[in-house]
């Protein structure tokens, strides 16, 4: 036998060959392939990540968010009540945690701050692992978490979120929206105006200067013009602006008689109450009652505007006091654990974590790739806004809209605002292509 | 006509609340040569402190009633005002005039705080650079905020105006323009109440002789001291009224914008910019410059002007203070050696 022939790259050739075909089994194996994708659970447990604003204006939103999300891990678990578990329609989710593994999870601070956001998420993807991220309570920031979610190879599953760009220009394979959008907002409410203010009104706009004042404003004016409302004009106003008579003064002599306040949060309190302040819903303008319209309520924000928001119509995602056996569910284990009822924040972060449990137990993985597909066109009943369609194209929820009005005599102050109504499914849906934007490929490497 | 009015009365409504904050601040600046950034944290606490009342008014007893449920299936609570169970009708009254009532209140705990605050924590850094300075006022006002909102919240608490002076004022029949011209009565009482407070402390420190010894320790605290006064007491004193006046500010302030804990930072930058444009450690520089800059702001976010020049009232202010500085360095009634070493 001859070894001269041997030589040292003739071994490496020689052993790299017989390496790979020794390993060639465990391509097979589970444990070889959870490093498919990012963050692929090990152990018996599956991480979520919950980002939410838990410092900042928008921080009592951020808490309703958590205790629904902290309830929805309890459920998933096998814990509590179950809540909407038992509503779900057609889940082979159990209470026994999801394919087997017990679902635990991390929170992180947004500080309604997109940079802010977006390290925690990051924090929560490289440090601790998470599959998934949700909860978040302003556009701004779902655009700049969802982007990076995308980036890392994980699933962000929204959480209030209304501006038109989320699910629009700014959409992502990896991103899926529960909440509804400012088109939605102006489809639905536009006709329950023109029914009760008629359809002669010149209104003027005091838009948030930011991304979802901006589609918000859009979509409420093409609303109302197509109805033959006449827009005077539309005014930015800085984010936080804390005293905005310098802005409504101007409305008074403008010839307007209808305020369309597309302000959320703390600027929606403020500005709301002081038009009323300026004695706006006393005045009479081109001889009709002058009216203001908010059209995205928060409810938790409502508490702070008092008695300035009776009569005034919005819309909703949601709402506690719905008649449907998802909704009753969700209140009463939300109720008896938490002492008060769930905001629309609270459910749709209860929702998206569900489905997001109920896409990977369905697809058999937690593979974002299996998971986008079995979210994507998912039909879906039993979560407390009725039949609602995932759709694939836009990773927008389709559902109906509700039309809310402020009561004019609340029993407390959770009983704020009334279903007006349910406006259907049908009036609300659009052509994805409108808003432009691309899904792009799913992406699930770290 | 009609909006040239408003916005004059909107813009002088903001510079009260301006002037408030800034002749504090300059005090502040002109007294103990202390740069606070924790001044606009007083005005907010102040605004708590008539949320505060307004709470303890409406305290209540709450019971379990079993035969009553809640929507989700726990006995309901049933409430019961403390205070109108007590007084009857009066109790009602003085819950609609809480925020007036809460000027009582606020008076003592701020005047406290200030000298608390002046001797806990800021006399340690008179010898200390400014920016020592600015860094331990401001932590201050941090922890102060974030104190709030553990107990308050986040959200912004409405409280209301007594309802003899909410709704609006006929001001067009006042001066004559005919009818149309509504202004809140709320703003019209801060304006009046801005005015009134301002006066008061100029004429503290300008027709009273504590005030004169005051302004002559401003001028040169060691000779002041030779005479054997004790200068430093009353420059305490001084602070503390400067945290009264922040903090009355603040309470009054509540029912125009529901206060949550950030109120003292939108304010507090402003106030700096006013002081600066005023002049430092000038009491009359800050109140003639607040006023001043309050119009300006208002004036600019006419449509007329945001048309021809977009976004002008978010920096017309800045502008203006640079315009200002750059022709009267010191301010416009600023005077030579104060915060100059």
């Amino acid at each position: 036998m001859k070894f001269d022939n041997i030589n040292r790259r003739v071994f490496l050739r020689a052993s790299a060959v017989a390496g790979v075909s020794l390993a060639t089994p465990t391509i097979f194996t589970s444990a070889s392939r959870a490093q498919d994708f990012c963050n692929a659970p090990t152990g018996a447990n599956v991480a979520f990540g919950f980002n939410v604003p838990q410092t900042g204006s928008y921080a009592d939103e951020g808490a309703d968010e958590l205790r629904a999300l902290k309830l929805a891990v309890q459920h998933l678990n096998g814990e509590g009540d179950g809540g909407m578990l038992n509503t779900f329609k057609g889940t082979p989710l159990k209470g026994s945690g999801i394919l087997g593994k017990k679902v635990s999870f991390v929170t992180g601070d947004t500080q309604t701050k997109s940079d802010a956001a977006r390290a925690s998420a990051k924090r929560m993807i490289e440090k601790d692992g998470v599959l998934m991220i949700t909860g978040g309570s302003s556009s701004g920031v779902a655009v700049a978490v969802q982007s990076l979610c995308q980036e890392s190879g994980v699933i962000f599953m929204a959480g209030l979120t209304h501006s038109n760009d989320t699910t629009g220009k700014d959409k992502k394979k990896n991103g899926f929206r529960h909440f509804f959008n400012a088109y939605m907002s102006g489809q639905a409410l536009g006709p329950v105006l023109a029914e009760a203010y008629g359809k002669d009104r010149k209104a003027y706009h005091l838009t948030a200067d930011y991304t979802w004042g901006w589609t918000q404003e859009e979509s409420i004016k093409n609303a109302t013009e197509a109805l033959g409302w006449e827009t005077v004009k539309t005014v930015r106003t800085p984010l936080g602006a804390g005293d905005f008579s310098q802005y409504i003064t101007p409305v008074l002599n403008s010839g307007a008689d209808v305020l369309i306040l597309n302000h959320y949060g703390k600027d929606m309190i403020n500005s709301l109450t002081q038009a009323v302040q300026f004695g706006m819903r006393d005045k009479q303008v081109n001889g009709k009652d002058f009216q203001i319209v908010v059209p995205l309520f928060s409810e938790l924000m409502a508490q702070g505007a008092g008695d300035a928001i009776k009569g005034i119509y919005g819309t909703a995602n949601w709402d506690w006091k719905l008649e449907n056996d998802g909704t009753k569910a969700f209140t009463k284990s939300f109720g008896q654990e938490y002492g008060q009822p769930p905001s629309q924040a609270a459910q749709t972060c209860y929702v998206q974590a569900l489905l997001y449990a109920h896409a990977c137990e369905t697809a058999g993985t937690f593979n974002p790739e299996g998971v986008i597909a079995a979210l994507e066109d998912l039909e879906f009943d039993g979560l407390g806004n009725g039949p609602t369609l995932y759709r694939g194209a836009d990773h927008q929820c389709f559902k109906p809209v509700l039309v809310v009005q402020g009561k004019e005599n609340p029993k407390d102050k959770y009983d704020l605002l009334q279903v007006v109504k349910e406006v259907p499914t049908a009036d609300v849906t659009y052509d994805p292509s409108i808003f432009g934007g691309e899904l792009g490929p799913v992406s699930n490497k770290c | 006509m009609d909006a040239f009015l408003l916005q004059l009365l909107n813009g002088l409504d903001k510079g009260g609340a301006y002037a408030l904050i800034a002749l504090g601040l300059t005090l502040g600046f002109g007294t103990l040569g202390v740069v606070n950034f924790a001044h606009g944290a007083l005005f907010m606490l102040g605004a708590f402190i008539a949320v505060l009342v307004n709470r303890l008014l409406r305290l209540e007893t709450v019971t379990i009633d079993p035969d009553q449920l809640t929507p989700w299936g726990t006995p309901a609570e049933i409430h019961t005002p403390l205070v109108q169970a007590w007084l009857g009708d009066f109790g009602a009254v003085l819950l609609q005039y809480s925020v007036p009532l809460s000027l009582l209140v606020a008076v003592p705990i701020m005047l406290l705080f200030g000298v608390a605050m002046e001797r806990g924590l800021i006399r340690f850094f008179y010898r200390r650079p400014h920016a020592d300075q600015i860094l331990v006022t401001f932590g201050l006002a941090i922890v102060l905020q974030e104190v709030i909102k553990h107990y308050f919240g986040a959200n912004p608490i409405p409280v209301s105006a007594p309802p003899a002076l909410s709704g609006s004022a006929n001001v067009g029949e006042w001066l004559g323009l005919g009818p149309g011209v509504y202004y809140p009565w709320w703003r019209l009482v801060y304006l009046s109440f801005s005015i009134v407070m301002v006066g008061l402390v100029i004429a503290f420190l300008q027709f009273t002789t504590w005030g004169m010894v005051v302004r002559a320790g401003m001028q040169d605290r060691q000779t002041v001291g030779f005479l054997g006064i004790n200068i430093q007491r009353r420059f305490t004193i001084v602070f503390g009224i400067a945290a009264m006046v922040a903090g009355m500010a603040g309470a009054m302030y509540t029912p125009i914008v529901p206060p949550d804990y950030h109120l003292g930072m939108d304010f507090l930058v402003l106030s700096f910019v006013v002081v600066v444009v005023g002049g430092m450690g000038s009491v009359a520089g800050a109140v003639l410059a607040g006023f001043l800059l309050g119009v300006l702001q208002s004036f600019a976010s006419m449509n007329e002007v945001k048309d021809l020049l977009p976004g002008i009232d978010q920096v017309v202010i800045y502008l203006v203070a640079v315009v200002i500085l750059l022709v009267r360095p010191r301010g416009l009634m600023g005077q030579r050696g104060i915060m100059e070493d």
